[in-house]
């Protein structure tokens, strides 16, 4: 956890107002963490560091989690996903996809009773395995992957 | 002003299924217009639901989800007629916020 929000305190590095915030005591970290867009994981350019990013770096594979996606996408432009997680404890989701220019597409965060089950649509620039990690309350993460061959790509112009 | 969401929730067994339908075009920034000039990223990055009053999902998300999104949540333990309130924000700090009621 500690080294996810120093991760993402770098990222938010420019913004010196919040830097200041925390420093004057204004702001718990915490509370930092849920506000700020995780700069540094969404603009990752490989999927090694998007991972990094979220804190996945050295995530498991676990059969618990459920991933859903077409093996063909016709359309890159809009995939299904589907992710949902049975290992217990699991309070956050994130959707990958491996080709991509910008490899994390979202992360989500449950509570109060929310199930760890996510659907999306997601675009696909290039046939891309599509990477599910959970995260369980006790700090672990873990990952699940699945293949989605695209006809069409989704992100060119 | 975006449109409104479209907001779905129904109570099935004891799990409210809510799917959301947000209005926005979810540029990348990877795109270039007719004469060659990148068309500037403009994309939702926060969203954020409520079900009763409690926040229930927090989630970032980056330009990779499709135009015009789609997402489907369950929410365990919600009762019909609780009040589902969803919103979220883009990276130029657009927001919107909506909300529904959970049906039987």
């Amino acid at each position: 956890m500690d080294a996810l929000r120093r991760t993402l305190l770098r990222g938010a590095g420019a913004s010196g107002a919040l830097a200041a915030a925390i420093a004057a005591g204004l702001l718990k970290p915490s509370q930092v963490l849920a506000a700020e867009w995780n700069r540094v994981a969404f603009e990752a350019k490989d999927i090694g560091g998007a991972l990094k990013g979220i804190g996945a770096g050295s995530a498991a594979d676990h059969a618990g989690i459920v991933l859903k996606a077409p093996d063909i996408a016709e359309n890159g432009a809009v995939v299904p996903v589907d992710v949902s997680s049975n290992i217990p404890n699991t309070i956050s989701l994130a959707v990958l996809v491996d080709k991509n220019p910008l490899p994390l597409t979202s992360a989500f965060d449950f509570a109060n009773g929310a199930l760890p089950d996510l659907a999306l649509r997601l675009k696909l620039g290039q046939t891309s395995l599509v990477e599910a990690v959970a995260k369980t309350a006790d700090g672990k993460y873990y990952i699940a992957k699945k293949e989605v061959k695209v006809t069409v790509g989704g992100c060119g112009g | 002003m975006a449109d409104p969401m479209k907001i779905r929730a129904q109570m099935k067994g004891d799990t409210a299924e809510i799917r959301v339908l947000m209005s926005h075009a979810m540029e990348t920034g990877q795109r270039k217009d007719s004469a060659g000039n990148t068309i500037p990223a403009h994309f939702i990055q926060a969203i954020t639901v409520d079900v009763g009053g409690k926040r229930v999902i927090q989630g970032q998300t980056g330009t990779a989800v499709s135009r015009n999104p789609v997402f489907g949540f369950r929410v365990k333990g919600a009762k019909v007629g609780d009040k589902v309130v969803i919103n979220w924000v883009d990276n130029k700090g657009d927001k919107r916020t909506d909300e529904a009621t959970i049906s039987a």
